[in-house]
């Protein structure tokens, strides 16, 4: 594996697999009544946020404690980014104290890349504005692959606010990767351009988009990355392109409903999918554990001199 | 003393000239150009071969930074770097802190060019009072003070209705109006070409129509005035073929490319350094079909102009996450090497075109002296190289700042020496001992 994890890109389909089958055995670490192995004793992680986070963050740290790394949370506020020091300056601080992983959640695009050139840490990217958030991906993957059995031929729906999507970009890189057939929906607003040069197939129509699916993938509105009317209403959008029971029907009998979170209920999904029984949205907060586990294990967890 | 510049090939398209000739230099003025010259007691420089003698080239878009953003350029470092690059001559834009609206910047401008005593400088006027677009600038007494021609680049001109008051208004004093063609709106908070390559990386867009938008409204008003607009730093395909149409129609507007835009494409953001800030510049890099229309626009004709929109920002400035990055790049002492390499040894055009772009058609847009090597026009003359082996080191530029993407690059055609009034200004190391 390359020292850092800033995009599905830097994993070879081998690595990917690599990823999950690690996975499996660190799922089995969670199901034990003494959740913790010594594999990263002696390391220090830094989980370094500039966004607010729950889910992502709490996962990152159970993971970091079950594997006995010594972790460190710092959370920075956006509204002192302007008056505070720099990312760059931050980050060499940190890097100062000698940890050895950096676990980074920023607001812009590339940030990790930017640690990536100044760190010897290994930088992980839990997020970086609308570019990538690869555990996601791998967790998604993870997700897929236990109830199904694989995921090359199986054909996935993402549907949402595609255009702010890291979730959306990293899953792309996977899922193509992996042979599934890729498909994207969502307002013509909010559809990034050009990714049918990356195999997807790109609709603005949900029901087109959903027939037949075996996976569908519902992201959230963000409205805070959102600079600019790019529909009329939430009410609207839910009309168009919400993910109802009724539309639900049109995709393969054991379709799985997977969402990253946080939802919305009743603007990109409707609280019955959500909470119905091809949900599978709480497997893959549990899964998220078991998956960054496994990253963490695999970037940290060599010989010295690795 | 005179000093006879001997032997070298004279590239002069404003007299027609393209031969080996004698460039005799007397009291900062060219007293003649001719075959086998006699000495007559001048010092006589012999030009090394290969060099070729042309006149002074004139980058006609350049940010000094000065007054007010002293840590990222000077007008002594940036006329430094100006000479070092081989340009006798810049305009300066007037986004300064505060803005160039008024004759005394424009004369603090002036002093500290003087000062220098480098390359020639020529301020550009701000055409709105604190380029806030409201109310025109005192643009008469930007022209007594000095100024050559009014923008308000770093933004677009903010209305139609501003435009045609700038163009009827500097009409009257023979000044083009400079305009930074971008819609506000379609640009958003967009920091880099809106395609394939922002997309997939997460960065917001910047569409080319967003460039062309204004330069469509621009090309109506310079119909409805009569009036003279420059289209800078030139990067979208529609634009070229804005400009076309409007040339076609016999509307008077010329524009501008700057070297990254027909050598660089956006494919730049992903590789060979992702999110690098230094390929990070407004208007941004576009697509492969957009640089090749730049290029197709040079050769035939279209482009009036090449000019290199030096744009200095200091590393801490540029050391942040990409959105959070000023835009801009440095320009001035790459721009020759890129236009040899890219350009005249690639065959897309001739050397006395690249002269054409880079002297004669500048000199004409501002109406300054220059561009020609007639008998009687000030000294300012460039002495190129076009087969020097240059490598791109932006630790040794003469520029405050080293934000190129071009460091490390290693390209054929360089500068020799640069001569402002028949006063040697800068020597090559590669020709100290011939030259220096």
């Amino acid at each position: 594996m390359k020292k850092d994890l800033l995009s599905i890109a830097d994993l070879t389909r081998d690595e990917i697999h690599l990823v999950l089958d690690t996975a499996e055995a660190m799922r089995e670490i969670g199901q034990r009544p003494i959740k913790k192995v010594p594999t990263l004793r002696g390391k220090t992680v830094v989980n370094l946020f500039y966004e607010p986070s729950t889910r992502t963050r709490t996962s990152f740290e159970i993971a970091e404690k079950r594997l006995s790394a010594d972790t460190l949370n710092i959370a920075v506020a956006a509204s002192s980014v302007l008056k505070g020091e720099t990312l760059v300056d931050t980050a060499m601080n940190l890097e100062a104290m000698s940890p050895d992983v950096i676990v980074l959640r920023h607001a812009s695009s590339g940030a990790g890349h930017l640690l990536s050139r100044i760190c010897k840490s290994r930088i992980v990217n839990a997020g970086d504005g609308m570019h990538e958030h690869p555990t996601q991906a791998l967790l998604d993957a993870f997700t897929i692959r236990e109830h199904k059995g694989r995921i090359d031929g199986l054909k996935v729906v993402i549907v949402g606010d595609l255009l702010h999507s890291r979730v959306l970009r990293s899953n792309v890189l996977l899922l193509t990767a992996l042979g599934a057939q890729v498909w994207m929906c969502g307002p013509a607003t909010l559809m990034p351009i050009g990714f049918e040069r990356l195999g997807v197939k790109m609709s603005t129509s949900i029901d087109t988009a959903l027939r037949d699916a075996d996976v569908v993938m519902v992201l959230r509105i963000q409205h805070e990355r959102m600079h600019g009317a790019f529909f009329p209403s939430l009410r609207e959008y839910f009309t168009v392109f919400g993910v109802t029971p009724q539309r639900v029907a049109n995709a393969k009998p054991d379709v799985m409903i997977m969402h990253p979170g946080p939802i919305n209920r009743g603007v990109e999904i409707a609280s019955e999918v959500a909470d119905g029984p091809y949900s599978v949205i709480l497997e893959q907060v549990a899964n998220g554990v078991a998956v960054r586990m496994a990253v963490l294990y695999l970037l940290a967890g060599g010989v010295e001199g690795d | 003393m005179a000093l006879l510049l001997k032997g070298g090939r004279v590239v002069d398209p404003a007299n027609g000239r393209d031969g080996v000739f004698d460039v005799l230099i007397d009291e900062g003025r060219i007293a003649r150009v001719g075959a086998g010259l006699p000495v007559n007691g001048a010092k006589v420089v012999d030009i090394p071969g290969g060099c070729v003698v042309t006149p002074g080239l004139i980058d006609m878009h350049v940010h000094l930074r000065e007054p007010g953003q002293e840590h990222k350029e000077t007008v002594a470092t940036g006329t430094a770097a100006a000479v070092a690059g081989g340009f006798t001559a810049v305009a300066c834009m007037p986004n300064t802190s505060p803005v160039n609206d008024n004759a005394g910047v424009t004369e603090y401008i002036l002093k500290k060019a003087a000062e220098a005593n480098l390359a020639r400088v020529y301020p550009i006027g701000a055409v709105s009072r604190g380029q806030m677009g409201e109310q025109l600038a005192e643009i008469a007494e930007l022209r007594q003070a000095g100024c050559v021609a009014i923008t308000d680049d770093g933004k677009p001109v903010a209305t139609a209705l501003l435009m045609r008051r700038a163009l009827e208004y500097a009409g009257m004093f023979g000044m083009p109006v400079i305009e930074h063609c971008e819609d506000p709106t379609l640009k958003g908070d967009g920091v880099a070409h809106e395609g394939f390559e922002a997309s997939a990386l997460g960065l917001r867009g910047i569409p080319g129509a967003a460039e062309a938008i204004t330069a469509l409204r621009d090309l109506a008003v310079a119909e409805l005035t009569g009036g003279h607009v420059h289209i800078a730093h030139m990067s979208a395909r529609q634009t070229l073929d804005a400009v076309r149409w409007g040339k076609s129609r016999g509307a008077r507007i010329t524009c501008e490319v700057a070297p990254h835009h027909f050598v660089l494409t956006d494919g730049m953001l992903r590789a060979p350094v992702a999110f690098d800030t230094n390929v990070k510049m407004n208007p941004p890099l576009r697509e492969a079909a957009d640089r090749d229309a730049m290029l197709a626009g040079i050769a035939d004709g279209s482009v009036d102009v090449i000019a290199t929109d030096h744009a200095p920002h200091h590393y801490d400035e540029k050391k942040v996450e990409f959105d959070r990055a000023p835009f801009g790049i440095t320009g001035l002492e790459t721009a020759v090497s890129l236009c040899f390499d890219r350009l005249v040894h690639a065959g897309v055009i001739t050397l006395p075109r690249m002269i054409e772009l880079l002297s004669l058609n500048p000199a004409r847009i501002l109406g300054v002296a220059g561009g020609s090597l007639a008998e009687g026009a000030p000294a300012d003359v460039s002495i190129l190289a076009p087969d020097l082996q240059v490598t791109v080191a932006a630790a040794q530029m003469r520029s405050k700042s080293k934000n190129t993407p071009f460091d490390g690059w290693t390209l054929r055609g360089g500068v020799a020496a640069t001569m402002v009034g028949g006063r040697m200004v800068y020597v090559n190391d590669a020709f100290a001992n011939t030259l220096g």
